[in-house]
């Protein structure tokens, strides 16, 4: 009768000398099914991952779950055929209470895991940098001085068909979303139209609380806070409709905190944004909104002071002029 | 305690937990829908809907507090409510009273009128006699930054309505604002008359707000009446015509 801690209870009744090959077993397994898992993944699902390829950062993200997905894939496999062949093959026998077999290391196992781990990092590491360098910042808000831009021409005067790059401000407040164009006169609108294959620079602030701008479509995401500038980048690659939300809880109406975006060809673009800077020019916005700025300060407003302050007694709903944090009826 | 006990007295805590978050929400579910909704009918294929806006208001808790008062069509009666009805693909011309003084916009970008039909509204306003400061003027902006007259906005974003509701004149209203509410032209306020036409959209439920930060005392001005149904936001429900 054999102790169970001797060597021959190893692999249970089965004699050590034919123990069968598990991992050229499970290798046998493993590799037909990673290999369809991941033709599944790209030719299949990639096509239909969100967010869709309507502009070059929306089509760096799909591209990236994609490569990500297939690089998870034979791993999550592996674990699972491990999981589930560890449980058929080396369950224990009915009647069979004996402790498993010591383990005193195995260098080929650990050489193996240490380097597959390491190289499965590593090659995370690398590829998640590119696909962040390369779409200059992959749609996501760079903060107010951005390291990776987008290539184009800065302009002061946009002009169709040059590679001029679009700037677009946005800017949240609850609970609405206004766009200002700086090289139409600073003119503003409440609809975020834009050029197809043009490189668009959006600077996003906010004049009240934290808001995110989140045009999902074009695979852009960036939080607005107030006094910060915080810039992404994206070209559109198809026209149509879009639709922008907010991403950050902010209140009541967060959840109908929307606005739609147009995506048009650049000489009807041209004429849309000229057309309205027309208008608010003929009607006084123009001249009614602040210089353009980076960002503002919604307490500083200087038109006010010149007359009507002085006027001691008048009682606005707030008082008249609030301040940033707290106004007060006086 | 024995383990059965234990499981029992989780099981008991776990459910009054579950109870009074749901007693809580009906609470409040049930305070929300106690809000009348004033239902507009349509007549020659228009509609006509009235609004106010106070500095104050007539309710024991919160007096101080600016709002938006509805009218009844048939009573004439303002209701404090901002839950409102109309036909879908229909003309609503609405009437708003501003009684509240000025107060300037945060992003003064809707001072401009937009949605409207015609992108106008017609304004005139009124001292605390209930005699009219000049003409009606038809406006497609009210620079709430130069001459502070804008008192609060009815806004309806997701149809792209945007307008300014005229304050009473600055200089006419100091000290002079109404403090009866709800107002009414002989109540010894100063205030504008505003009206403005648009079409209704299909059927569906629209909130609408107040854009300036008028909630004083609450932070950025935008706690308060500015996220309490009832004051200065509501719904314009939109049915079948």
């Amino acid at each position: 009768m054999s102790s169970p801690e001797t060597p021959a209870a190893a692999g249970g009744n089965t004699p050590p000398g034919r123990e069968p090959a598990h991992g050229w077993r499970l290798f046998a397994i493993w590799l037909p099914l990673s290999v369809a898992a991941c033709l599944v993944i790209w030719f299949v699902w990639y096509p239909h991952l969100p967010p869709g390829r309507f502009s070059t950062s929306a089509a760096h993200q799909q591209f990236d779950i994609a490569v990500l997905a297939v690089s998870a894939a034979p791993v999550i496999i592996g674990v699972v055929l491990y999981f589930i062949y560890a449980i058929v093959v080396w369950r224990a026998k009915p009647g069979d209470d004996r402790d498993g077999e010591p383990i005193f290391g195995n260098v080929k196992v650990q050489a193996t895991w240490i380097i597959g781990t390491s190289a499965i990092v590593l090659w995370l590491f690398v590829f998640g940098t590119v696909e962040l360098i390369v779409p200059a910042g992959a749609g996501a808000g760079e903060g107010p001085s951005p390291i990776w831009k987008q290539s184009g021409n800065q302009t002061a005067a946009w002009t169709p068909g040059a590679n001029d790059i679009l700037q677009v401000q946005v800017i949240g407040q609850q609970w609405t979303w206004t766009y200002r164009y700086p090289q139409f006169g600073g003119m503003a609108s409440t609809v975020l139209d834009l050029p197809v294959d043009t490189p668009i620079t959006f600077h996003v602030t906010s004049l009240d609380v934290i808001h995110s701008f989140w045009a999902y479509l074009l695979g852009v995401k960036a939080d607005a806070n107030p006094a910060v500038d915080n810039v992404a980048f994206t070209t559109a690659r198809q026209t149509g409709s879009f639709i922008v939300r907010c991403n950050e809880l902010c209140g009541i109406w967060h959840a109908a905190m929307t606005s739609d975006g147009n995506v048009m060809s650049q000489t009807a673009f041209k004429a849309w944004a000229t057309a309205v800077q027309a208008r608010e020019k003929a009607n006084g916005t123009l001249s009614a909104l602040p210089r353009y700025s980076l960002t503002y300060d919604p307490t500083v407003i200087p038109q006010l002071g010149k007359d009507l302050v002085q006027v001691a007694g008048i009682t606005g709903a707030a008082g008249y002029f609030y301040g940033p944090a707290n106004p007060v009826t006086p | 305690m024995s383990v059965t006990a234990r499981a029992a007295a989780l099981i008991v805590a776990f459910l009054c937990v579950v109870g009074a978050g749901v007693f809580v929400a009906v609470y409040y579910i049930g305070a929300a829908s106690q809000l009348p909704t004033v239902n507009y009918t349509a007549s020659g294929g228009q509609v006509s809907v009235a609004l106010q806006e106070d500095p104050g208001n007539n309710s024991a808790t919160r007096p101080s507090w600016v709002t938006y008062y509805t009218q009844d069509p048939t009573t004439k009666q303002w209701l404090h409510t901002t839950l409102f009805t109309v036909p879908a693909h229909t003309r609503v011309n609405m009437t708003i009273y501003g009684y509240d003084g000025c107060t300037p916009l945060r992003n003064n970008y809707f001072s401009q009128v937009q949605g409207t039909i015609g992108n106008t509204v017609t304004v005139q306003q009124f001292n605390k006699n209930n005699r009219p400061l000049g003409l009606p003027l038809t406006e497609s902006l009210i620079n709430s930054w130069a001459h502070c007259s804008v008192g609060h906005t009815f806004a309806i974003p997701n149809i792209g309505l945007y307008v300014p509701v005229a304050s009473p004149n600055a200089y006419n209203s100091v000290n002079n604002l109404c403090g009866t509410f709800p107002c009414t032209p002989t109540s010894g306020g100063a205030y504008s008359l505003e009206t403005f036409s648009f079409m209704s959209p299909g059927p569906g439920s629209y909130r609408w707000q107040c854009l300036i930060p008028c909630g004083g005392g609450f932070l950025n001005g935008n706690g308060g009446p500015m996220q309490t149904l009832g004051w200065m936001t509501g719904f314009m429900n939109v049915v079948s015509a």
